[in-house]
């Protein structure tokens, strides 16, 4: 019975089955698939109400017909808009996570990687081979390439600027982290404008296919809805699933994985396990930096045309997916963007249609997203999956 | 040959200094235990010799070398383990994440990490049947016990342990000194801080004194638990 048990405890002590291990590395990814779901439904159900009660305020056009033709097109700009805001958001979590400051300089990590992918483009065709050159391919390089070069960059920022400030007050590191950006974003004006990519920088790409049509849907009043989706909004989610993935595998698999989490829960006790936790800070910014890297290379590659300025905006949105999330919760981090992203889109894509055009509705967007952050740092400060903060006894 | 040893030690938290000229001797295969009262330097003791704080004074030496300009996680590989004042267990990990994290600077496919894991859950059986469970939904003495636990994953040849009887119901306490001394008896080095100067010096073969920030008073376990002082201040008797 005793040696039963033991042998029991062996196996199971020393080795994780298959299914803990699919499931570390896919359960995050469940949940935000409930979330995209969940939110689509919900989102889509108020519209269609709104519709229904707003029917006829509008002579010109049927408004039931418009919101249910374009809404296969908003939830396709959301998911577009989440995966961004969610793989930004990744860097100021797990920053936060080890660091518990907020490294405002991120948005430029991001914006570096979309200026890596125009001159990598620029490159190609100055060289004469861009036209030729895969798409698939090279969207590969340019996404391995940014995610380089922004972690490097993100690696050596932390190195310089807020490694020796470590032990002063977390003001004095924030005010560095604002000063960093600015940095960054002259940094890059004066190398872009400097060469022939200019402020502003077109992102050049070889041909990367046409719209894909997923689903032709009957429309009883009309010609039938297609629901397409272009091929660079559809690189942008594919590529980022497969990073999810990977981020999940690297945290909740891996043994360095499991030293970023110990240093982010108590980094003293993580130093007595024989964690080098400088090592570890330094491997955190990389990998978020790496992230937000080829997030800039997507979105260069999917809005063409960029200047140093770019990163500031989705930068300080994708801060506000993290709060929305959880600051500090990976798969908050992932949470909250995808849900900013379809609350924005939404927003962008119907206010001007309810409101008879009174509201444009693109421009609320900011609005909508920045109203999202106010109320949960109002009424939920911990965000949707983070813990609330106890009182360690 | 003595294995730790602190010489003459002094160390600040800022401008406060917490060791006057701490030195300590232990030896292997001792059990040595520093009792003292609240804020006498007990912890900031430990958290010298593993490199948490570094002394402005004195010197730290383990096997004959010094170790006080060494980073923890440097330390930890020479073989000093800290089970820290108040556990500090990862609440976040489970038990068995707990447990490789103490094993972090070993090989965990190899055969001794298998050993290792065996020995901790046949003297914690309690985390054996509680492996999967997160750290911070333990109970409070199943959390000590992680918290040695994790300690012994790293192989060490000296544990520090930093009041292990904290906050737990004398049954418990009962326990963790049993476990204490069967660890000893495996062959680890203890050097045990506590306020419970009665279960320490019960376990303990040599004991020192502290009292804010200096040694007072150093002997065997006997003779300082029948020293008239230590009596009337830490055993509660008259």
């Amino acid at each position: 019975m005793a040696t039963q048990s033991e042998a029991g405890a062996i196996s199971a002590g020393t080795r994780r089955t298959t299914r803990m291990l699919l499931n570390q590395i896919f359960g995050p990814l469940l949940q935000i698939l409930y979330f995209v779901i969940g939110s689509a439904v919900i989102l889509g159900t108020i519209v269609i109400l709104l519709a229904f009660l707003l029917q006829g305020t509008r002579s010109d056009i049927n408004l039931l017909q418009g919101t249910l033709i374009i809404l296969p097109q908003v939830i396709v700009d959301s998911l577009v808009r989440g995966f961004l805001y969610a793989m930004i958001a990744l860097g100021y979590t797990m920053v936060y996570g080890v660091l518990e400051f907020i490294n405002f300089a991120h948005g430029e990590i991001f914006m570096v990687g979309a200026f890596v992918v125009a001159g990598f483009g620029l490159m190609l065709n100055s060289a004469g081979i861009l036209g030729d050159f895969p798409g698939i391919l090279f969207v590969i390089i340019s996404v391995l390439l940014g995610a380089a070069v922004s972690g490097i960059l993100a690696v050596s920022v932390e190195r310089v600027a807020y490694r020796p400030l470590r032990n002063s007050p977390k003001l004095v590191l924030l005010i560095s982290t604002i000063g960093m950006s600015l940095v960054l974003q002259d940094l890059v004006r004066i190398i872009a404008t400097s060469t022939p990519l200019g402020f502003n920088a077109r992102v050049l790409t070889p041909d990367l296919g046409s719209a894909i049509r997923l689903a032709t849907l009957p429309n009883p009043g009309g010609n039938d809805i297609n629901v397409i989706i272009d091929a660079r909004s559809m690189i942008f989610i594919l590529a980022s699933i497969v990073m999810l993935i990977f981020l999940n595998y690297l945290v909740n698999v891996t043994r360095v994985g499991k030293a970023m989490r110990a240093v982010a829960q108590d980094r003293p006790t993580a130093s007595l396990m024989g964690i080098n936790v400088n090592n570890i800070i330094a491997l955190t910014f990389l990998v978020g930096g790496a992230l937000g890297g080829a997030a800039g290379v997507l979105f260069g590659i999917r809005v063409q045309a960029i200047n140093p300025y770019v990163g500031f905006l989705p930068g300080l949105k994708a801060f506000t997916a993290a709060v929305l999330g959880g600051i500090g919760n990976i798969t908050g981090a992932m949470v909250g963007g995808i849900v900013l992203g379809f609350l924005e889109a939404f927003v962008a894509s119907y206010l001007s249609l309810f409101t008879a055009g009174a509201f444009a509705g693109a421009n609320y967007a900011d609005i909508a997203a920045f109203s999202i952050l106010i109320i949960i740092l109002i009424f939920k400060p911990e965000g949707l999956l983070g813990e609330a903060t106890v009182q360690k006894v | 040959m003595s294995l730790l040893e602190l010489q003459n030690v002094h160390t600040y938290y800022g401008n406060i200094h917490a060791l006057k000229g701490v030195s300590i001797t232990v030896n292997e295969g001792e059990v040595v235990t520093l009792i003292g009262s609240n804020g006498a330097g007990k912890s900031t003791t430990l958290r010298t010799i593993s490199g948490l704080l570094r002394p402005r004074l004195g010197e730290v030496l383990f096997k004959g070398k010094r170790i006080d300009r060494m980073p923890p996680h440097d330390i930890v590989q020479l073989g000093i383990a800290q089970s820290p004042e108040g556990r500090r267990i990862f609440p976040r990990l489970t038990v068995l994440e707990n447990l490789e994290l103490g094993a972090y600077i070993h090989n965990s496919n190899s055969p001794e990490y298998r050993r290792d894991l065996e020995r901790v859950f046949d003297l914690f059986p309690r985390l054996r049947e509680r492996y999967t469970q997160k750290g911070g939904t333990l109970s409070g003495g199943e959390q000590q016990m992680l918290a040695i636990g994790r300690a012994l994953m790293t192989r060490p040849s000296v544990i520090l342990l930093d009041e292990p009887s904290m906050g737990l119901a004398p049954v418990l306490v009962e326990q963790i000194f049993d476990i204490v001394q069967e660890i000893n008896a495996q062959g680890t080095t203890v050097l045990l801080v506590e306020q419970n100067a009665h279960m320490a010096l019960a376990i303990a073969h040599r004991a020192y004194v502290l009292q804010t920030g200096m040694i007072v008073l150093e002997n065997t376990a006997e003779a300082v638990a029948k020293d008239e002082t230590v009596q009337k201040a830490y055993l509660g008797l008259d």
